[in-house]
């Protein structure tokens, strides 16, 4: 059974190699066609993101996508398609800071306070979504694209002097109040910048979400539900409940993501807080397969690339080139996995049958002799 | 083969019938081998060049628009050859009178029964010109009347001087249609058989070169303790139109520990809809479960199975497996809360790979290893897997569906020895099956199921499929007596000595 193993694993890495080869040459022929030379402005992307800065920038930037995708990857296991991870990281981290914001406890409390706060927000706005399917048929797609600007909207009234927001008359910028410094998280100090510390709990959450899919019942019964859903039905699995569930682990899931910039960095909310990673985090999950380890190689990657734009536009090179890299990725992620798992399926339907025949003709000669 | 000719393909699930039918139709390319059509040779890109040809097939699962009419399915697809209107009727007319089809063009499909329709698919296939028919084990779904009435419409089109290649199981229905029997075996042909000096044993040995098996039950083994009660079990439906359609209608009855009950019925008149209420897949409107004395009606799915129902569904694609998981996962499909599978909240997946093992030789499931998915087995085989996965846990009561449609002789037979076995040591089956020998066979009591209801029972050791047959289309009701029911008697002049040898099995109720 070794050889089926290996197969899968040449298989499995061949999709996101393909993926990146083809859009790395689409852009090269991008690059010909705005009249510039490709092979410079890979050799620059390269070069600048290879620098000390550059790699800790890459890795707090991994940190966030790579949390962002695994609660989209949660989803994905069982056929949600959830897009709202965007809406639901925002919100949860303006709660959570603005609780940590209020109050001042020793740091072993107030970082889980404010981490805890985050979790149950994303997944109580997640599981919104997940209601609304299961009782309404409303597809998750359209309800958490809908709940993503209802939570910018949420945000926005929140966010003013008055009520959680506090303004800073100098700079005329509005944020929560910022935590205490008992609820700053600890950081890596590299020759490069600090590294954020809550890339130790990316990693743990990266364990628990391999762990709790692969090896509980909890984890068989989610990716039954995604492989089969009249199948997981029939062998006992509440799909309904699975869907709120699942919703609400992704939420959680997403509640994190806004963890390392306001533990790490910015300690507070305001309005210049990253947007836009939970799209990213779709993106992520994409390309790593939904497995914990090819979801951190996808967001270092799109880490790098969004690194590597800021050397292209020193050099004079349309920094927007990165832009069609992902996107292009991304398309051809989605088209190589397709084209790799039918070709598997053909291939090992194939294979079976040799062996079978092999087998057959065997028994036939021991028969005949 | 040759033109005007009726010529069977027999073989084991697995064997390459599917494969090489698709090969002639052009769904599939051969690696190598040459395909010679009125000695020209071919190649099919796909299936518009076998269309092209001459050659036709009828699909075993029927591809019929069910709100167009007869004639609009027709043509559908293929409005060049005689327009859409009037000319499209006079030319399907004249296929239906010249063949004997008897179909009525304006008739939706959705008011046809399985028969109608399967008439209506060859209408299709004879008005794109085709030949060579190629029939996909078509009498799957009908009953045995219907069986016969089909058989005299391919001796209408091999009259006139069609081709008619016929797949099929069924060894009996093979001799007495086919001029011709090719038998193939692991993929390659294996013997010419004529039918006129055939028997199905020799038929059965060159497929498998095993004898024929027989589903006849040897001694009772029902007991009088009540292992399934269901009582007024009632279920109402609305369907697409809106209209409020009555699936399940006050069912009563009770199955006692080592008792095989049977319930014959034509497919979708509810049998698909009393196995998911017992399962707990769909809530029933009224009635109650009792399940070894303990009132079930309420319990989720996973309860009633831990509590020892076993369920071989009807589709095991959509029901039984995930095709795109390996073996072992699905091994534990169904009982993920059991062991070996689990211990407490984790997956034992060392000893769920194990018992996989033992399952896999066991069974006899045939396949290179527990790793590949369920999807790259043959249908045979990924029954076999979940037979053997449903008794592994012991059940109380086994729901089978069909337990071996789609599956060949010799695991035909290893999957009746093993419900026969598990009944001696107190299972009780409920059977639900279109295979009418397989129900008279292996029942202690039989039930027939019309629209919803339990309209008949009969005693297997003496009914004959044909006095079933008639109840399952509704012409007969109430206990069905060999010799007492006219209509029955009637449909079976001349088979009186037909009848099983089998001894006391049945009880009635």
């Amino acid at each position: 059974m070794k050889k089926f193993d290996k197969d899968r694993l040449i298989l499995g890495i061949a999709a996101p190699v393909l993926a990146v080869v083809g859009a790395l040459i689409v852009t090269a022929l991008v690059i010909v066609a705005t009249g510039k030379e490709p092979f410079t402005a890979f050799h620059v992307m390269i070069n600048y993101g290879d620098k000390t800065d550059s790699q800790v920038y890459i890795l707090n930037k991994a940190t966030t996508y790579y949390l962002a995708g695994l609660a989209v990857a949660v989803g994905f296991r069982m056929n949600l398609f959830n897009i709202g991870v965007d809406g639901q990281y925002r919100l949860a981290a303006f709660f959570a800071a603005a609780a940590g914001g209020a109050v001042s406890l020793p740091g072993i409390i107030q970082i889980p306070l404010v981490i805890v706060t985050a979790m149950v927000v994303g997944a109580v706005w997640a599981a919104i979504a997940g209601v609304l399917k299961v009782t309404r048929g409303v597809s998750e797609v359209i309800s958490t694209i809908m709940l993503n600007s209802i939570a910018g909207i949420v945000i926005g009234y929140f966010l003013q002097g008055g009520r959680l927001g506090v303004l800073d008359k100098s700079a005329n910028m509005v944020s929560t109040k910022p935590l205490p410094s008992s609820g700053h998280l600890f950081n890596f100090n590299t020759t490069g910048g600090p590294v954020d510390g809550f890339i130790v709990l990316a990693v743990i959450a990266g364990l628990v979400y391999w762990y709790g899919l692969s090896r509980t019942r909890f984890g068989f019964d989610l990716r039954a539900v995604g492989r089969s859903q009249s199948a997981a039905e029939a062998s006992g699995v509440s799909v309904k409940r699975m869907v709120i569930t699942s919703m609400l682990i992704s939420g959680a899931m997403a509640g994190l993501v806004g963890m390392p910039t306001l533990l790490n960095e910015s300690y507070d909310y305001g309005t210049d807080f990253p947007v836009g990673i939970g799209f990213t985090g779709i993106a992520v999950a994409l390309l790593g397969r939904n497995n914990p380890i090819g979801v951190a190689v996808g967001a270092v990657l799109w880490a790098f690339l969004e690194r590597a734009s800021n050397g292209l536009e020193f050099e004079g090179y349309d920094k927007e080139i990165v832009g069609v890299i992902q996107g292009v990725i991304v398309l051809a992620v989605v088209i190589a996995y397709e084209v790799v798992r039918r070709y598997g399926i053909t291939r090992q339907q194939r294979q079976v049958g040799a062996e079978l025949a092999a087998a057959g003709t065997k028994e036939k000669q021991e028969v005949a002799a | 083969m040759r033109s005007g000719t009726v010529h069977a393909l027999v073989g084991e699930n697995g064997a390459g019938k599917s494969t090489l039918m698709k090969i002639l139709y052009g769904m599939q390319k051969p690696d190598e081998g040459t395909i010679a059509v009125n000695g020209e040779q071919v190649s099919f890109g796909d299936p518009g060049d076998a269309i092209a040809r001459g050659i036709g097939m009828v699909h075993q699962h029927f591809m019929l628009a069910d709100n167009l009419t007869v004639l609009e399915n027709v043509v559908l697809g293929s409005e060049k050859l005689h327009g859409i209107g009037g000319r499209a009727r006079a030319r399907i007319k004249e296929i239906s009178d010249s063949y004997g089809l008897g179909v009525r063009p304006d008739v939706l499909i959705e008011d046809l029964g399985v028969a109608d329709r399967q008439r209506v698919e060859i209408l299709k296939v004879l008005y794109r010109g085709a030949r060579i028919l190629i029939l996909d084990e078509p009498t799957a779904v009908l009953v045995p009347q219907e069986v016969d009435a089909l058989f005299d419409n391919l001796r209408e089109l091999k009259a006139e001087g069609l081709t008619v290649i016929f797949i099929s199981h069924k060894l009996g229905e093979v001799l007495s249609v086919a001029d011709e029997i090719t038998v193939i075996r692991r993929g390659t042909t294996v013997g010419n058989a004529d039918p006129k000096s055939t028997t199905t044993k020799q038929l059965a040995e060159l497929m498998v070169g095993s004898e024929l098996p027989s589903p006849e039950t040897r001694e009772s083994t029902v007991t009088t303790q009540a292992m399934l009660t269901v009582q007024a079990l009632r279920m109402a439906e609305v369907d697409l139109d809106g209209v409020e359609r009555v699936v399940l209608d006050d069912i009563d009855f009770t199955i006692h520990k080592g008792e095989v009950l049977g319930i014959a019925g034509v497919e979708g008149n509810g049998q698909a809809e009393l196995v998911e209420a017992i399962m707990g897949m769909r809530v029933p409107d009224g009635g109650t479960v009792v399940l070894d004395g303990q009132d079930i009606s309420q319990d989720p799915t996973r309860k009633r199975r831990e509590d020892g129902i076993g369920y071989i569904p009807e589709d095991r694609h959509r029901h039984g497996l995930l095709l795109e998981a390996p073996l072992w996962e699905n091994r534990i499909l169904g009982h993920v809360t059991e062991r070996p599978n689990s211990k407490g909240f984790l997956i034992d997946t060392a000893a769920a790979r194990r018992d996989t093992e033992r399952i896999v030789r066991e069974y006899d499931v045939r396949t290179p290893g527990i790793e590949v998915t369920a999807a790259s087995l043959s249908g045979g085989n990924q029954q076999k897997l979940i037979v053997g996965r449903e008794m592994s846990h012991l059940p109380k009561l086994l729901i089978a569906a069909h337990p071996t449609r789609g599956v060949d002789v010799g695991a035909q037979a290893q999957i009746w020895d093993q419900i026969r076995e598990a009944r001696r040591e107190g299972l009780a089956v409920l059977l639900i099956s279109a295979d009418l020998d397989e129900l008279i066979g292996l029942s202690d009591t039989l039930r027939v199921m019309y629209r919803g209801r339990l309209v008949a029972d009969a005693d297997p050791a003496t009914i004959t499929p044909e006095e079933l047959g008639s109840a399952m289309t509704g012409a007969a009701s109430g206990h069905l007596e060999h010799d007492r029911d006219p209509a029955a008697a009637a449909a079976t002049v001349g088979s009186e000595d037909t009848d099983g040898s089998a001894t006391s099995g049945g009880e009635d109720r």
